[in-house]
């Protein structure tokens, strides 16, 4: 019987800064997406509060300690950081995500601005502000994109698209990089 | 020439540059424009039709004569307007459509073909003989006429395309764009302000005003230094807005690195989508030329761009001016120039009751019967009320009054009105919605107005965005009276009078079209192609329209209306698709073992987004079908592994999955066993299939469905619609699982005991079951399904291991003398047992046509079993799906007829699907679509594909061409 | 255009993928006869002015859409979601 190794999907790609902009794939977490039956809301309430948590509201997120639940589209948010609770099964369809995504995470002065060249969606503050989510378009790339601080994204794509989504952002900095260098 | 002390260039910059390989120098700060008038060049392009010389008439991006290539490299960007382009050093420039130089022309003899060459006259001349024109008469047109060229190369350089967001976009920073900006700014509003050229301040800047008593210039840099500071305001230069869409959203082109030259990463330019809760319009206006007899020799510019030279870049265009206009404010060029020491030859005013207190000779009821000079202005000729003269200059400024920049508010349907007391149009009230228009592009044309108006737009804004607006004194500015009496051409003088400089269209032209009755203005427009050229018209429309209204006997607003469409100003395609080259095109997706498959020399091809190996060459092997043959023998012999990752992978679960699934698939699953899996297929709701797939039951409330590779995004999107639409209510959840899992197809036979030393232990599994394994400590899934005919098996495992699975089991099927396969081998594989793929289930078949009308179940509802059962999609008259057997190679594509008739679309009876050649069988093979094709097994048929020059006779078969039983399948 | 999802907010346009006509809601009975089936598949009113279609939210968070517009104008007047609409589905 093999002993697999197990590989995330960006493996070999070393965090890149520029401009005092960090891009970096984030640790592996395990990740499962749950999706309530209809009307089973205050059941699944009932199955999250050991963890500290709650079914988010759309564009939401829910945190307790490391464990998050995050708003990820019509009737399903995804459980990041922890195991789910065994009593969630009767009420709520899961499956597991873990490998299904891989995360960037994008923080410095130019994340922002980074962000606003494949992302067609308002990320002023005021408008994403700090634990907002999304789902979004990152380019032609379906993407999950929540704000962890003023100056800090995390961007979730499907991980056989990590490589192109790691490109259009290293690009972005590229470009933003040669443009603070005009006078 | 350069004028001691004026302008604000910044003179302790001076830069190198060069034109048509001549070397000048000029500052930063300078456009191309200012430092060739700077160093007296006058003469910069030749007109597009007749060649005639010409020279710079504006000072901005309405420039319809100075247009030239910018080379770069092996690069070269064609019809740069010289108003636009900002010198740096290094920059070079050339001007265009001449040969061999800009001051001999051969094509100059166009000009005095002129009678010849008048509007339309390609239609009329080049009629006979017919088939000349494509391959004469176009071609020989084609290079005389013309703007610059193109380098032939792939554009190379960076581009880039973004989004902005604000509360207020301010469209343009003259006086009414900066007061609206800092309204806007100091209520707290996000704010935009984007200003198309490299200074703010608009006329402010290029003109000798002055507010609150200060020079205007300082004013600016005040507000602007308050405006920088605030952390609620951006300010974007060298960004013209191009088009006002819906919903508050605007597209801009922003000249990023066209100022410095290239430098790595450095966008060229950034095509901006601004989107914005409201805006203010403060684009300004354009001043218009006057036409008369041969107005358009180097020397001859607009009034205000005369005055943009003197007191931006300091520089005057020549030594002896002239003004005529037709409006007071225009006499301010001469004030100026006079001022700053120029000699002012004299003021020609065209009305008749103008003053005549200058300082210089002022000539009132004025109009220019002539001017002189080949390759540059010499003279005027001129009547006037005291009767006619002659005045020896070299530059004429000249004024028609002004247009307002109301472009924008025509991009959503928005008709322009008529202002007589103007002579102009103005933007109609909410032409676009939340947008306001203030100042000059209102109509509103004294400095104090436009602050005005643009303090009050930016009011509005703000109230509607429910913010309050600051307190904010109006600063002191002038505000005379806007004096103009409409006056378009001389009248009874011959002569050609131009209108549109850039398309070479006169008053003449447009005549002629009124003669010829084409009256309206839209028909105008074609027929003479005024206002098409690249400034779209911003110089000539109007006027144009005025001496068709003339023409016509109609007054100018029943004559028509002058409309405009984005982009503003010519746009470049690769900033607006910015990012779309090569890998930027489409997002690449890469398998867990697309190393591993490169790492065996594997080429690897596109199957929708994914990267696939084609085959796995082995040494010796010349060709991709030697590699091809040998994974397919490999597979029906021994072992073949491929990655089978790409597939849709879809987890349903809820006490209605079962329901569900029977809704979707035309056959039934609420019947499938827990541990089992079945083939379904999936019909559109018009009857046609959209997809076909396994899936497994995996509990009693739990399934699994696979797509196919090219309908997975397809069938989630299908499935998403029927839930919502048809059954929201029930408990039913379905989640993408694609990515979560690789997957990998194990098949031949000796599939089983490649599986056995992996695995340990092999469950015992029925074709068509699935079991729960684990390797280690990680879970697996294991299938017993094939796509190949072989006893075969799909392994799943957790993404992040998939890896080092694949390097696994194809060495574990190499010790058994087996390997990997690729796409090729695949597909014959597939063909040899008639499974089809979306290369038969194309979107005009049914399930009658591909043989599997059994599988829609009689004992239920399901999507598309009612448009299934409509007349004329079942029955002989259809093609259906049928295998051709052949001694050479067939084409996909190719089309089938009976052997004797005449090959023609009447007698067409099918085409061919997929084609390979069968290591297994030694023939080629085709799966096909044939007109009642079930029922002529065993006939000869023709197969024809022109393309491929392909012409031979095949034997129609049962689409199954190997173990037509199964019996290896369920060994 | 932007349409304002009920779920994920304002949107630009190319988030959404468009379908059709609103009849695509109103599937007939399984034995209606074919005129039915006719016109609930291939039958529609193209009007100038107020429409009712429906479109995806394929780069958002999968809703599909019933969107009120007007087709002279461009003026969205109503954004639902077609699983939450009024009188809607089972």
């Amino acid at each position: 019987m093999p002993d697999l190794i197990a590989k995330s999907a960006l493996a070999g790609h070393a965090p890149l800064v520029r401009a005092g902009t960090r891009l970096a794939e984030c640790a592996a977490a395990p990740i499962t997406s749950i999706a309530p039956y209809p009307g089973r809301a205050a059941q699944v309430d009932a199955a999250l509060a050991p963890l500290g948590l709650s079914f988010p509201a759309p564009n939401g997120q829910s945190a307790s300690g490391t464990a998050r639940l995050l708003w990820a589209g019509r009737d399903m948010a995804f459980l990041i950081g922890a195991e789910t609770p065994a009593a969630l099964a009767d009420h709520a369809s899961l499956t597991d995500q873990t490998d299904g995504w891989a995360i960037l995470g994008l923080s410095g002065p130019l994340a922002e601005a980074a962000l606003m060249r494949p992302v067609p969606l308002d990320l002023r503050l005021a408008a994403f502000p700090v634990g907002r989510t999304a789902r979004a378009p990152l380019n032609h790339m379906q993407a999950i994109l929540t704000r962890t601080d003023d100056q800090a994204f995390e961007v979730m794509v499907f991980r056989s698209m990590a490589r192109t989504a790691w490109a259009e952002l290293t690009e972005a900095l590229a470009v933003l990089e040669a443009r603070a260098k005009l006078s | 020439m350069r004028l001691a002390g004026k302008g604000l260039i910044d003179r302790g910059q001076p830069v190198t540059f060069t034109f048509d390989g001549s070397t000048y120098q000029g500052f930063r700060g300078d456009t191309l424009a200012s430092a060739l008038l700077a160093n007296d060049v006058r003469l910069v392009g030749r007109s597009f039709k007749y060649h005639r010389p010409r020279g710079i008439l504006t000072a901005g991006s309405e420039e319809p004569n100075a247009m030239v290539e910018i080379l770069e490299g092996n690069q070269q960007t064609p019809n740069v307007r010289a108003t636009v382009q900002e010198v740096f050093d290094g920059l070079a420039a050339r001007s265009q459509n001449r040969f061999p130089s800009l001051k001999f022309d051969l094509l100059g003899i166009n000009d005095r073909l002129s009678p010849f060459l008048s509007a339309g006259f390609y239609y009329k001349t080049f009629m006979w003989p017919r088939p000349f024109w494509e391959k004469l008469y176009e071609p020989l047109i084609r290079r005389a006429a013309g703007l610059g060229s193109l380098s032939r190369q792939h554009d190379e350089a960076q581009y880039e395309k973004a989004w902005a967001f604000c509360d207020v976009l301010v469209i343009g920073s003259g006086p009414a764009g900066l007061m609206a900006a800092l309204t806007a700014a100091r209520a707290g509003a996000d704010v935009i302000l984007a200003e198309e050229e490299a200074r703010m301040g608009g006329r402010l800047v290029s003109d000798n005003l002055r507010v609150d008593g200060q020079p205007g210039v300082d004013w600016v840099e005040g507000t602007l230094a308050e405006l920088r500071a605030l952390p609620n305001v951006r300010l974007m230069t060298r960004t013209t807005v191009t088009g006002a869409y819906d919903d508050g959203t605007f597209g801009a082109l922003e000249r990023v690195g066209l100022h410095c030259g290239p430098a790595p990463h450095l966008p060229r330019e950034c095509f901006w989508r601004i989107v914005a809760g409201q805006s203010v319009l403060a684009a300004g206006a354009l001043e218009r030329p006057l036409a008369f007899p041969d107005n358009d020799r180097p020397g001859i510019m607009l009034a205000s761009a005369v005055r943009s030279y003197l007191h931006r870049y300091g520089v005057v265009p020549g030594h002896r001016i002239a003004l005529i206009a037709n409006n007071d404010a225009a006499r301010a060029t001469a004030r100026d120039l006079m001022a700053a020491g120029v000699k002012v030859a004299a003021i020609l005013d065209t009305r008749p009751d103008a003053s005549v207190v200058e300082d210089c000779p002022v000539y009132v009821n004025a109009q220019i019967t002539g001017t002189a000079g080949r390759l540059g202005l010499t003279s005027i000729t001129f009547r006037h009320a005291g009767g006619s003269a002659t005045l020896e200059v070299d530059t004429l400024a000249m004024s028609g009054g002004w247009n307002p920049t109301l472009h924008l508010t025509c991009h959503m349907n928005g008709r322009p009105l008529w202002r007589e007391d103007i002579a102009a149009f103005v933007p109609a009230p909410d032409a676009v919605p939340r947008l306001t228009p203030a100042g000059a592009c209102n109509g509103t044309f004294s400095t104090a107005g436009a602050f005005r108006e643009g303090q009050d737009a930016a009011r509005r804004a703000l109230a509607a965005l429910g913010r309050s607006a600051p307190d904010l004194a109006l600063p002191q500015a002038e505000d005379a009276p806007y004096a103009l009496a409409a006056y378009w051409e001389t009248p009874g003088v011959e002569g050609r009078q131009w209108l549109d400089f850039a398309n070479d269209v006169t008053t003449k032209d447009v005549k002629l079209s009124a003669q010829e009755n084409f009256r309206s203005v839209e028909h105008m427009k074609r027929y003479t192609t005024q206002g098409m050229a690249p400034d779209q018209g911003k110089n000539s429309n109007v006027g144009a329209l005025a001496v068709l209204a003339d023409a016509t006997g109609r007054g100018i607003p029943q004559t028509g209306t002058t409309t405009f469409r984005p982009p503003y100003v010519p746009t470049s395609i690769a900033a607006m698709g910015a990012g779309g080259r090569g890998a930027g095109f489409a997002p690449q997706r890469f398998l867990t073992s697309d190393q591993a498959s490169r790492d065996r020399g594997a080429p690897m091809i596109e199957a929708g987004l994914w990267y696939r190996p084609s085959y796995f060459p082995k040494p010796g092997e010349t060709t991709w079908l030697e590699a091809c043959n040998r994974e397919t023998r490999m597979l029906r012999d021994s072992v073949g592994v491929a990655d089978v990752s790409t597939l849709g992978k879809i987890d349903i679960q809820g006490r209605d999955a079962a329901r569900f699934l029977d809704l979707v698939y035309t056959n039934t699953f609420s019947t499938l066993p827990v541990g089992r899996v079945r083939y379904g297929l999936m019909l559109r709701e018009d009857g046609h299939v959209l997809d076909d797939g396994t899936s497994a039951r995996l509990g009693e409330h739990h399934f699994l469905m696979t797509t196919t590779t090219a309908a997975a995004g397809l069938v989630m999107r299908h499935l998403d619609f029927v839930h919502q639409a048809f059954c929201a209510g029930w408990d039913v959840r379905f989640t993408s699982v694609t990515e979560s899992w690789a997957q990998f197809a194990v098949a031949g036979p000796k599939a089983r005991d490649l599986l056995a030393t992996l695995l340990g232990e092999m469950p015992d599994l029925p074709f068509m079951g699935v079991a729960d394994v684990t390797l280690g400590k990680v879970r697996a899934r294991l299938f017993r399904i094939s796509f190949s005919g072989e006893h075969g098996y799909e392994i799943a495992i957790p993404t992040r291991f998939g890896e080092a699975l694949f390097r696994d089991l194809v060495a574990r099927a190499e010790i058994l003398g087996g390997g990997p396969y690729g796409m090729e081998a695949l597909n014959v594989l597939r063909i040899e047992k008639g499974f089809i793929t979306h290369a038969e289930i194309h979107g005009r078949t049914t399930a009658f046509d591909i043989g599997m009308e059994r599988m829609v179940s009689a004992k239920k509802d399901c999507i598309g079993k009612a448009a299934a059962a409509r007349p004329g999609m079942t029955g002989p008259e259809r093609d259906q799906l049928v295998g051709l057997k052949a001694t050479s190679p067939m084409g996909a594509g190719a089309h089938l007829f009976t052997p004797g008739d005449r090959v023609h679309r009447e007698t067409d009876q099918g085409y061919v699907t997929s084609v390979c050649y069968s290591p297994t069988l030694d023939a080629h093979l085709a799966l096909a679509f044939l007109r009642n094709g079930r029922a002529r097994h065993g006939e000869t048929i023709r197969v024809v594909d022109h393309l491929r020059k392909i012409d031979i006779l095949a034997e129609v078969t049962d689409p199954v061409f190997h173990d037509k039983e199964g019996v290896k399948l369920r060994a | 255009m932007r349409l304002t999802c009920p779920l994920c907010g304002a949107r630009d346009r190319r988030e959404f993928t468009y379908y059709g006509a609103e009849d695509y809601l109103n599937r007939p009975a399984p034995d209606a006869p074919p005129q039915a089936w006719d016109d609930y598949l291939h039958n529609r009113d193209n009007p100038a002015g107020v429409t009712r279609d429906l479109w995806y939210h394929d780069m958002g968070c999968s809703s599909w859409l019933l969107v009120t517009r007007n087709t002279v104008t461009h003026e969205i007047l109503a954004v639902e979601a077609v699983a939450d609409r009024k009188g809607g589905a089972a």
